[in-house]
């Protein structure tokens, strides 16, 4: 049985492919870096354009103007009483100190394009100044009040590239703003208000604060419910329930519930918890309530898989000096499987965090003003907030889009922060 | 043990969130996406200049606001309905079997939709017969005869020979869109009538009116470009040869990158939509539940603040904002209503 010259050995078989498979695991390993480095470049797209469009959201301009505090303009007769001081005309004092800067401007259109310059919120400021400090009265003092948005826009965009944003301004406009800016009178600062204060119609004094803390209080009551809800049903089912045709059935509803477009969860929130229950709308709370519906098939599927991928030979252990099942889950299972389902948790709580469709249906997509202060308050949520400046006509709204999408992804990291150091101190090894 | 008192509190506080309904302590509206930006702007007046809290707003498009506002009377339905366009008739029936009998009808001012392209691009000077010619679905025959044919036409020299030869490109807005209803209905149904025979259908059969009038051609060069009109604006900007369909606000806001078409011979212009001159503009409501006056804190500071000189006049923060303010003697109407709070009668 002498081999055949005709048939190659083994070796040469393999020595003649070696080239075509090592050209194959080349391209291979290609794909991989390839698909990755499309996801970076991605990436890197969206935060150099969001970045890009969004930082100079993080600075407000201001104007310094000489205010004379005269009690008589304001219509203060009393200085004791706050209400005086409250009711204050404050943006007439503004006016006022405007008219003697430019005393040239004496037509009413002109005046009124002046009077553009600083926002109109900026007698409010005015207003905190005189509460905090009567003794201003009667004095006159330079003062730093907020610029309008569109004075806003323009100095920002006046050293850039595509040259400065005019928008509706006149030639006059723009040589009042550049003869302050030659005065020294205007000046970048950073934008605090944009932290402390809720929405407003008015880019300069818009604040992404309220959606901030509609966010918070809605994840809070989405994790406090979603949480031992989906745990609770990922150890009944995995470790008690038997397995029959209820249990299948079961199983496969919550494999498709997880699949099910959010919207519809904001429809069963409609109709359970605002139209039958009577909840107000608007409220995080019931927003907590839909997110939970929502997020509950990722927290259980992933908990059970948590809990499966804990070695039997811990749980026999257990009972084998005399562990009680309820012993065994509390004091093996649920700890060994804790990181793995706080993964969960955290993804469910990032989808949470993201979503508007089905906050739309409870009246969560609005115009708030004031700050929540608890989980009853009308309130929106980030993403939400994001959706109504994009939306907004104004042109200073743009670098505040981008700014609070700055803060969502901000919110979502410290989230996630926050889940791999409670996984990391929770993890155990066996 | 925590996870169970956590629930308990959790459940505890859904109860007593059903009580704070019974006293609620803020004005609650709904409505237009078009009349949102003005409402939300007088919101904050009232918030900031009074002790009462700031309205809630949400924009659920004209329709959705009268369905949640006709809901019934008392604290869990809205106070305050906005609307680009008159209450119909089948929802101020559905508000009164539902027990919402006094509505008290604010008009509050206009607002022009605007046919614009990039300030890069030359001006368009159109006419609403040249945009119904260039959009609708079915146009009628370019022989002459009395018939209709599916839009044949592809540049906008083919619809009128003083067009440039450029291909029709519009970008509008979807058809849940109020601005697309008004722009239907002002546009493409303003044209539409100025051919004699379709004119005479609409006494003969009124639906094939109405579809032959106000439907949008959908083999490409209408494209929906989504609820945000700021998009729109952006997209014009990158793409010189499409034209878009928008409020008149976002013109007002981005005079430096685009411009308004000449529509019948006038210019989008704030004087123009204001004295009715520039044809495609449409009015501002809206709706309030006079069973809430008394109820609700502020409803009624809220209605004067509205309707003030300082705010819906024809120098008010929300034609700054631009809204087109109502004449003189309009408002001065709209502000006796508003004192009596007249009924509305249909």
């Amino acid at each position: 049985m002498t081999p055949s010259p005709k048939t190659p050995n083994t070796m040469d078989v393999v020595n003649k492919n070696l080239a075509k498979r090592y050209r194959k695991e080349k391209m291979f390993r290609f794909y991989g870096i390839a698909s990755i480095s499309f996801g970076l470049l991605c990436l890197l797209f969206l935060f150099t354009d969001i970045i890009g469009k969004g930082h100079s959201a993080f600075f407000q301009t201001y104007v310094k103007l000489p205010v004379v505090m005269s009690a008589d303009a304001l219509g203060i007769t009393d200085v004791n009483d706050p209400h005086q001081i409250a009711g204050g005309n404050y943006q007439g004092v503004l006016k006022q100190a405007l008219r003697e800067r430019f005393p040239e401007v004496t037509d009413r259109r002109g005046k009124r394009a002046l009077y553009g310059i600083v926002s109109n919120g900026a007698g409010y400021e005015l207003r905190a100044l005189v509460e905090n400090n009567p003794d201003i009265l009667n004095t006159s003092l330079d003062v730093w009040v907020l610029a309008d948005d569109d004075i806003d826009t323009y100095v920002k965009s006046r050293s850039s590239r595509e040259g400065a944003y005019t928008g509706r301004f006149t030639e006059q406009q723009i040589s009042w703003i550049e003869s302050l800016i030659e005065s020294g009178n205007v000046e970048e600062r950073f934008n605090t208000t944009f932290f402390t204060a809720g929405d407003s119609r008015e880019p300069e004094q818009a604040g992404i604060r309220g959606a901030m803390m509609g966010s918070l209080f809605t994840l809070l009551v989405t994790l406090a419910l979603s949480f031992p809800i989906g745990v609770a049903a990922a150890v009944y089912l995995e470790e008690y329930a038997k397995k029959n045709k209820f249990t299948d059935f079961i199983e496969v509803n919550i494999n498709n519930l997880a699949a099910v477009p959010s919207i519809i969860f904001g429809l069963l929130g409609l109709a359970i918890f605002i139209n039958f229950f009577e909840m107000p709308r608007s409220i995080p709370l019931v927003g907590g309530f839909v997110l939970t519906l929502m997020t509950l098939p990722t927290i259980i599927i992933s908990s059970r898989a948590a809990i499966k991928a804990v070695p039997p030979s811990i749980r026999e252990a257990a009972m084998g000096i005399g562990a009680s099942k309820m012993q065994v889950i509390l004091h093996h299972v649920l700890p060994l499987a804790m990181p793995g389902m706080l993964t969960g948790a955290i993804i469910g709580m990032a989808q949470a965090l993201g979503e508007t469709a089905p906050l739309l249906m409870i009246g969560m997509v609005a115009f708030i003003v004031d700050v929540p202060s608890g989980i009853t308050d009308p309130s929106t949520v980030l993403p939400v907030q994001i959706f109504l400046w994009a939306d907004s006509p104004e042109r200073a709204f743009v670098e505040r889009t981008s700014a609070a999408i700055m803060v969502l992804l901000g919110f979502l990291v410290v989230m996630n922060a926050l889940a791999v150091w409670l996984r990391k101190r929770l993890e155990r090894r066996w | 043990m925590k996870k169970t008192l956590m629930i308990a509190t959790v459940a505890a506080t859904a109860m007593s969130a059903q009580f704070a309904t019974a006293a609620r302590d803020y004005i609650s509206i709904v409505g237009s996406s078009t009349v949102y930006p003005f409402a939300t702007v007088v919101a904050e007046h009232f918030g900031k200049s009074t002790n009462y809290k700031t309205p809630k707003i949400e924009s659920t498009g004209s329709g959705g606001g009268m369905k949640l506002f006709c809901q019934g009377v008392g604290v869990a339905y809205p106070d305050i309905t906005n609307a680009s366009r008159r209450i119909k008739s089948s929802e101020f029936e559905m508000c009164q079997q539902n027990g919402v009998k006094d509505i008290v009808e604010v008009l509050i001012g206009y607002d022009g939709i605007v046919i614009g392209n990039s300030i890069n691009a030359k001006q368009m000077e159109l006419t609403r017969r040249d945009l119904f010619l260039a959009l609708a679905k079915q146009v009628p025959n370019p022989d002459g005869s009395e018939s209709l044919v599916n839009n044949p036409y592809k540049t906008w020299k083919d619809v009128n020979p003083a067009l440039p030869a450029k291909s029709i490109e519009v970008l509008g807005p979807p058809p849940t869109s109020g601005t697309r209803d008004a722009f239907q209905e002002l546009v493409l149904e303003g044209g539409c009538k100025t051919f004699p025979w379709i004119k005479a259908m609409k006494a003969t059969d009124k639906n094939a009116y109405k579809t032959v009038c106000r439907s949008v051609r959908e083999d490409g060069p209408y494209i929906e470009a989504g609820e945000n009109d700021n998009l729109i604006v952006q997209k014009l900007n990158a793409n010189k040869n499409a034209l878009g369909i928008f409020g008149f606000s976002f013109l007002d806001q981005n005079a430096d990158k685009i411009q308004g078409s000449i529509v019948d011979g006038k210019e989008p212009t704030f004087e123009d939509i204001a004295d009715g001159s520039y044809a495609v503009s449409r009015p501002l409501y809206f709706y309030v539940k006079k069973d809430h006056i008394g109820t609700i804190p502020g409803m009624k500071e809220f209605l004067n603040e509205f309707t003030s000189e300082k705010a819906f006049g024809s120098e008010g923060y929300l034609s700054e904002k631009g809204m087109i303010p109502l004449g003189d003697s309009e408002r001065t109407n709209v502000a006796a209503d508003i004192k009596t709070l007249k009924n509305l009668a249909m």
